[in-house]
């Protein structure tokens, strides 16, 4: 296990340093300059003395091993759009709140994805059932920003049931965290009752019952562990994305996490700010596969880690 | 008095074609220690009759009608209050009282759990015993069954298993508590031939240790003739015939019956095996008539209208065909 472990984090570190070096290339491609977006446009002497401070006058190559150097010893380098601000500075600050509040919403995801996507399963009410299936369908289907936006009207402006602005208080999380876990509500809710569906059908169910099993049990022993599988694989990379946070849920509920910062960062071409983020979700998601991995094995031990 | 005791049991199942009449209006009865085989083709209601009675149904089929009664003792849902009342008692018989070998091996044993809890959970069903306990009763019975070096193989998945070796384990849970009944689908079916015997012996020597009744669900007459007291033959959802294994083999009295035996195979008389042409009726509209009317090489009008009735041959020899009856009255006409 141990081993295996350390394989698939070796194997990490070269997908991220990939990751880093086709990210490196690519934002520099894209046209324009972290200063080309200033109001008033600067002297060309003024602009050079900006390229020469952030080491932009350098060869691009000779820019790429300067970073990847830095990168390697946990420095970041300073935010070229935010005046010298230290990049791991501004991580660190704003990842607590965006990490805690994804925390939240893989919690409110995980326990209400897999208690509708049961009673979806099993209840005999259709309507029930094809309520769940309605929800799923429009949380798949309904974009994140248009159910912040009415859910933040509803119950913030109109109903002024909850608070929406910042995170201050447990009440703060409810509205942003609903909007987050939607999305991944609705996919875990689907993929819990289709595959607890396909596992009620399963032959070694009826051995199970013909033990003298009663149902629940038969369910609970039997028929969970087959049927947590495809959900785990799923929830994986969710868990990831969640706690990186949203562009649209921290802007809407003013939280001061870095959801925001995976989209301005790159409209104002923040390369040192481009590259943090990107080997920063790089790594939540190559953890995340990892534990999908290790878990799906633990459960099912027809999986063979390392094979 | 006999154990089991089932009487005019009907099974439907809904499909998305309509309703499927899978046993139709059966009767038959199991006493204490003996061996019944049930044969038929697939289709023809064996396996449904049995999972009905285990009250195994899968969720879109039920009884519809007839009674099972088990020791004595009324075990048809209708007979109880609600559906917890049935379920209830059911699952204190279940793997206790009577329990089940099942067909295939490889999809019917849970993948993701140890094969010692899966044994330990039916001996633990029913029996106040710690933990050790009912896993030394689980390693004895795995020994009992075949299987060696049972104390490592107890912690081993279900994949780790060969068939024939996961068939002993099905064979291990369902006779742990010692059952009066045992229900056997198609045990060897899904088994290489070289294992079918052994595990067939297995079955065979467990039963007489225990002393329990057995049914023997299969479509291998072969394989009842060397282990049956008494033979029910099944087609389309209805019993066609029934007789002790002498009375099957040397007197068929139902065509279909006769034409099962041609299919089987005797290395000692060299002649050819006659498969019977055509296929069985759909159950969706069963028929009025008998059911192998149109497979039928002696067919005449009256049995496409009518099902016959049973007819007494012996004391334990039964079967329900119009030949018989026309056979009667020509027999009364010359006479």
């Amino acid at each position: 296990m141990l081993k295996y472990i350390i394989k698939r984090l070796t194997v990490g570190v070269v997908t991220l340093f990939l990751l880093a070096t086709i990210t490196f290339f690519l934002m520099h491609v894209i046209p324009g300059s972290p200063f080309a977006g200033e109001t008033t446009k600067l002297p060309v002497k003024v602009l050079e003395r900006l390229y020469e401070k952030y080491g932009l006058d350098k060869p691009l190559s000779e820019q790429y091993i300067m970073y990847m150097k830095n990168a390697v010893r946990g420095d970041f380098g300073v935010s070229i759009y935010r005046k010298g601000k230290s990049i791991t500075k501004i991580i660190s600050n704003g990842l607590p709140y965006t990490a805690r509040l994804g925390l939240v919403s893989v919690c409110f995801a995980l326990v209400t994805g897999i208690f509708l996507g049961t009673v979806a399963a099993f209840t005999k009410r259709k309507w029930l059932s094809n309520f769940v299936l309605i929800l799923a369908t429009a949380g798949v289907s309904m974009p994140g920003f248009l159910l912040s936006v009415l859910l933040l009207l509803l119950f913030g402006v109109v109903l002024q049931w909850l608070p929406f602005v910042g995170l201050e208080s447990p009440l703060h999380y409810i509205l942003p965290a609903v909007g987050m876990a939607f999305a991944p509500i609705s996919m875990i809710a689907r993929l819990v009752r289709s595959s607890l569906r396909e596992v009620m059908k399963q032959d070694y169910m009826i051995l199970a019952r013909s033990k003298g099993t009663p149902e629940k049990l038969v369910i609970w022993r039997h028929g969970l562990k087959n049927a947590m599988l495809p959900v785990i694989t799923y929830a994986g990379p969710m868990i990831a994305t969640l706690l990186t946070g949203s562009f649209v849920i921290e802007s809407l509920y003013s939280i001061p996490g870095i959801g925001a910062e995976f989209v301005t960062s790159i409209t104002n071409r923040d390369y040192t700010m481009i590259m943090a983020l990107t080997i920063l979700y790089g790594s939540f998601i190559i953890i995340a596969n990892i534990i999908t991995d290790i878990l799906n094995a633990v459960i099912d031990p027809r999986i063979k880690l390392g094979k | 008095m006999s154990l089991l005791d089932v009487k005019n049991l009907c099974v439907d199942f809904n499909t998305d074609q309509g309703t499927v009449h899978a046993v139709r209006d059966i009767s038959f009865t199991v006493g204490e220690s003996e061996s019944v085989g049930i044969v038929g083709e697939s289709g023809s209601g064996k396996s449904v009759s049995m999972y009905a009675v285990m009250g195994l149904l899968a969720s879109n089929g039920a009884i519809r009608g007839g009674s099972i009664s088990y020791g004595g003792e009324e075990i048809t849902e209708t007979a109880f209050a609600n559906h917890k009342a049935y379920e209830a008692r059911m699952s204190r018989l279940r793997g206790n009282e009577m329990s089940m070998i099942f067909q295939d091996p490889m999809t019917f044993l849970n993948p993701v759990l140890k094969i010692g809890s899966q044994i330990t959970e039916v001996i633990r069903n029913h029996n106040k015993v710690s933990d050790a306990e009912a896993r030394a009763r689980a390693i004895t019975l795995m020994g009992q069954v075949g299987i060696p070096s049972p104390e490592r193989r107890l912690n081993q998945y279900p994949h780790e298993f060969s068939g024939g070796m996961r068939q002993r384990i099905i064979i291990a849970i369902a006779l742990a508590n010692h059952p009066r009944l045992v229900i056997a689908d198609e045990p060897t079916t899904a088994l290489d031939v070289t294992i079918q015997a052994q595990v067939l012996d297995v079955i065979k020597e467990m039963k007489e240790k225990l002393s329990s009744s057995v049914i023997m669900i299969t479509h291998d007459l072969g394989v009842v003739a060397s282990f049956c007291d008494r033979i029910i033959i099944m087609y389309g959802g209805k019993i066609v015939e029934t007789g002790s294994a002498r009375e099957i083999f040397y007197e068929p009295k139902h065509p279909y019956t006769a034409g099962l035996l041609k299919c089987v195979h005797n290395p000692e008389k060299k002649e050819k095996l006659t498969p019977i042409a055509g296929s069985p009726p759909d159950l969706l509209m069963p028929p009025a008539g008998c059911p192998f009317v149109d497979r039928c090489p002696d067919a005449m009008k009256i049995c496409k209208l009518k099902m016959p009735e049973m007819e007494q041959y012996s004391k334990t020899h039964q079967s329900a065909c119009w030949l018989s009856e026309a056979a009667r009255r020509k027999g009364e006409q010359h006479g």
